[in-house]
């Protein structure tokens, strides 16, 4: 069997012109930007039939070519992944190969992006993030790692080999190595992206740790908010005591190093006390108190409705609740076998719960300041005079008025909690050894990396790109939402 | 002024003995203590034994107490152990039980001793700080003026091509975490496999003699990380400042656009990232104990991630100490120096 090479057969020709428009892009980019400093702009031009043109310049010119080698530059990309999507196994070497593992993804984001664009005038904020070209790279590249992870964890199809399985023979081999017992040009007969040092298949934990992130940073973001909601806003509102004491526990826990705080909360002497377990109980029971206060307040006046609805929301709730907190092999198990619903695998609640805690202080006081802002606007007096509880000020005139900054920031948030994880992973806490998440896999990498780089880099440029995106698509939420 | 500065020193005092109680907590729970027992005695030690050990060496003490013996307003123990001889706090090996002093603690200038590193716990910060502290300076050497000028020039023209770009710059700055471009720095710049070859992958030799080759990359990790933020706030703040009256009023008179940007806009721009960078010290923290364990140099993140991992208590207590002053401390400053160059405000 021969090893794959990067680009096979394709790349004989693909190669040369990714390299003429990369250098092309690069060199009109820079120049671009060194013209930007020392020539003025075109000159502004009225015609006869009142129009303005401008008159290019050599700066306008440089803007032309760096458009024109930016597109053949994802002409080029776009062919490799469609190349190694139609040409036979091997052909495209091993980026062909990857893209053609990733068909499902293309498959999702191309619907995804064909619905949206169709609908956008239809979709609200979501719809305007597609008039953004910032915002839909951003949206792309997280749609990309939230594919990868539901088709490669669940569903099974991106994968070449299991990620915890061991192949003899290919310990720290480089990538696009045949398996010793591979016989036929097909998918899973080479190590895509070579071997760790246990001789793992490293492309395949990669797509493994994305179903881990994608799980657990959008979840643990949300509970982080349901905590800082649920504090900030009565800090801000009542202010006083209250607000007083919950900003000094805020400020606490934000001045602990993130990483001691790490140390003191997941290591396994800790566990066993139940500390986290507790935590959770704690940090937990925001979410079903939150959905309570905010159907109360709104149905209070109608008795019999709120009744009903209180109760179709909070009892599966709460059981939920009831059943996350209550783990076997922690002080708290006290939910008899037939109605715990789960457990959550190994040491995955106690990372849940740190992320959590260490993300919830910012947000409260995200909240908190946003909250002093808007209770001085006229529409709250008007609540307060109609004669509106609080809570309803709250929760149904303050937190929607506020929704902008929250979901900018919510989007940014996902991304610095999926650093956490990493970091978490990064220094070997928590998660189980051989757990295929990022920060995990980076750390076992780092220990041979300047003589074996290939197994801590994809996990790094991995969890670099769904970062990237998170905070593009930051960026372009924030920009649509300014302009209304 | 005076009044505000010793309300917010009370806070941090206050602040301080918090946290530090909170990791005294933490630290002594009873498994953590059966840990410490095992890898300082022996491995095999059944459970009395383990609770013997740590009854001699006033391990089992309340919790309050021991935290007060720490802080030193409570005296430290003397305790005549099972095994007949006398250990207590204040008793140096090899002093007589009668010569030591009633109190040892923080207040009285012992930090205490590490189990560790088996040295007294305040030579040890010391050291790693001073190591820390060189990363520290040329961290912010690199930082602040790379920060300031990418800001700087997206923001004066707020909307072209070279903002666009730049922006961009500064967003995937703050999307790589230490630990990824740290990876990827090594990966190409280090690595003995692919790599060029430029730097060393390590900056272990960087303690005693710090070079170009052993301390560029790890400098570059952590500045990278915070840059991008300290830029994009330094932009947005740029954009404002250009957009106000007095910058229209220049232009209006003829100023030349460097000269606006230079002598009108900059220092009422550099004010909020001031407040910003000051801000960013306890980031850098985080980033320092991520880059010291990947390049092995053994500064005070080092040391906390030693301390924390094989829980050395007074050790671990020693850096939170250090850390809280310092997260505190650049507060502070941050505060007090944003007052003194904003003249719109002042604080009663």
């Amino acid at each position: 069997m021969e090893p794959l090479t990067w680009t096979g057969e394709l790349g004989n020709f693909l190669d040369p012109a990714l390299a003429f428009f990369a250098a092309a892009f690069l060199a009109t980019a820079l120049l671009q930007i060194v013209l930007g400093f020392v020539t003025a702009e075109g000159e502004t031009v009225a015609n006869p039939d009142g129009t303005l043109t401008v008159r290019r310049g050599p700066r306008e010119w440089a803007g032309e070519a760096m458009k024109w080698s930016f597109l053949g530059l994802i002409l080029v990309v776009l062919a490799y992944i469609v190349g190694g999507i139609v040409t036979p196994y091997g052909t495209g070497g091993i980026i062909g190969a990857m893209a053609a593992r990733f068909l499902p993804v293309w498959i999702a984001l191309v619907a995804t992006f064909a619905l949206s664009i169709t609908f956008k005038r239809r979709l609200g904020l979501y719809g305007k993030l597609f008039d953004s070209p910032i915002g839909m790279v951003g949206f792309g590249l997280v749609m990309f790692w939230v594919f990868a992870g539901i088709f490669g964890g669940p569903l099974d199809m991106i994968l070449t080999h299991d990620p915890l399985g061991i192949a003899s023979g290919m310990k720290n081999e480089v990538p696009g190595m045949p398996l010793p017992d591979a016989t036929e040009m097909a998918p899973g007969a080479h190590y895509l992206l070579g071997g760790d040092n246990l001789s793992r298949d490293v492309f395949s934990r990669m797509v493994e740790g994305s179903w881990i992130v994608i799980q657990i940073a959008p979840l643990a973001t949300v509970f982080a908010f349901m905590v800082g909601i649920t504090l900030g806003l009565p800090a801000g509102y009542f202010g006083g005591k209250l607000d007083t004491l919950l900003t000094f526990v805020a400020n606490l826990i934000l001045a602990f190093p993130v990483i001691l705080l790490f140390y003191l909360l997941v290591t396994p002497e800790i566990v066993q006390t139940g500390i986290p377990s507790y935590m959770a109980a704690v940090l937990f029971i925001f979410v079903p108190m939150f959905c309570a206060v905010l159907i109360n307040s709104r149905y209070r006046t109608r008795p019999q409705a709120n009744l009903i609805i209180l109760a179709c929301v909070l009892v599966p709730l709460i059981w939920l609740y009831l059943s996350v907190i209550s783990q076997r092999g922690t002080p708290l198990n006290f939910m008899p076998g037939g109605l715990d619903l789960f457990d959550v695998p190994g040491g995955i609640l106690t990372v849940f719960v740190s992320v959590v805690f260490v993300n919830s202080p910012t947000v409260f006081r995200i909240v908190r300041g946003l909250a002093l802002d808007i209770q001085t606007r006229d529409y709250v007096a008007a609540a307060q005079t109609r004669g509106e509880r609080s809570w309803y000020i709250m929760l149904w005139e303050i937190l929607p008025n506020v929704r902008g900054p929250l979901i900018v920031d919510f989007c940014l948030r996902i991304g610095y909690t999926t650093i956490l994880l990493g970091t978490l992973g990064f220094f070997g806490l928590g998660l189980p050894p051989e757990s295929p998440d990022w920060g995990s896999t980076i750390n076992e990498g780092r220990k041979l990396l300047s003589i074996y780089p290939h197994p801590a880099l994809p996990p790094a440029i991995a969890l670099l790109t769904l970062v990237l995106g998170l905070n593009l698509l930051a960026d372009g939420l924030r920009e649509e939402s300014l302009k209304d | 002024m005076a009044l505000f500065i010793l309300r917010r020193l009370g806070i941090m005092i206050l602040t301080a003995l918090c946290l530090t109680f909170i990791v005294f907590a933490l630290t002594n729970l009873y498994p953590n203590l059966e840990k410490l027992a095992k890898t300082q005695a022996n491995n095999r030690m059944s459970d009395a034994e383990v609770t013997t050990w740590l009854d001699n060496r006033g391990y089992l003490d309340p919790l309050p107490v021991k935290y007060g013996q720490w802080l030193g307003v409570l005296p430290g123990y003397v305790i005549e152990g099972s095994d007949g001889q006398i250990r207590g706090r204040c008793i140096d090996p090899g002093q007589a039980p009668e010569d030591a002093d009633r109190f040892c603690g923080v207040l009285q200038g012992d930090w205490g001793y590490s189990t560790v590193f088996r040295d007294n716990v305040a030579e040890i910060v010391g050291t790693r700080l001073g190591l820390t502290g060189w990363l520290m300076l040329a961290v912010m050497c690199v930082m602040v003026p790379g920060a300031l000028l990418l800001g700087v020039l997206a923001g004066m023209r707020e909307g072209s091509r070279t903002d666009r770009s730049l922006s961009t710059v500064s967003i995937i700055s703050t999307a790589t975490p230490e630990y990824v471009s740290g990876v990827i720095f090594i990966a190409v710049f280090a690595s003995s496999a692919v790599g060029l070859k430029w730097f060393k992958g390590t900056a272990t030799s960087a303690m005693d003699d710090i070079t170009w080759a052993n301390f560029t990359l790890p400098v570059l990790t952590i500045a990278l990380y915070g840059m991008g933020y300290i830029a994009r706030m330094t932009r947005a703040s740029m954009t404002e400042v250009m957009t106000a009256q007095y910058i229209r009023t220049a232009r209006l008179k003829g100023v030349s656009f460097p000269n606006i940007v230079v002598k009108h806009a900059l220092r009422n721009a550099l004010i909020a990232p001031f407040t910003v960078i000051m801000l960013q010290f306890p980031w850098l923290l985080n980033g320092v104990v991520i880059v010291e364990t990947l390049f092995n140099y053994k500064g005070f993140g080092w040391t906390l991630v030693q301390a924390a991992s094989n829980n050395d208590i007074e050790l671990l207590l020693g850096v939170s100490i250090v850390s809280v002053i310092v997260v505190l401390l650049t507060q502070l400053i941050s505060d007090i120096g944003y007052v003194y160059l904003n003249p719109r405000i002042r604080i009663s």
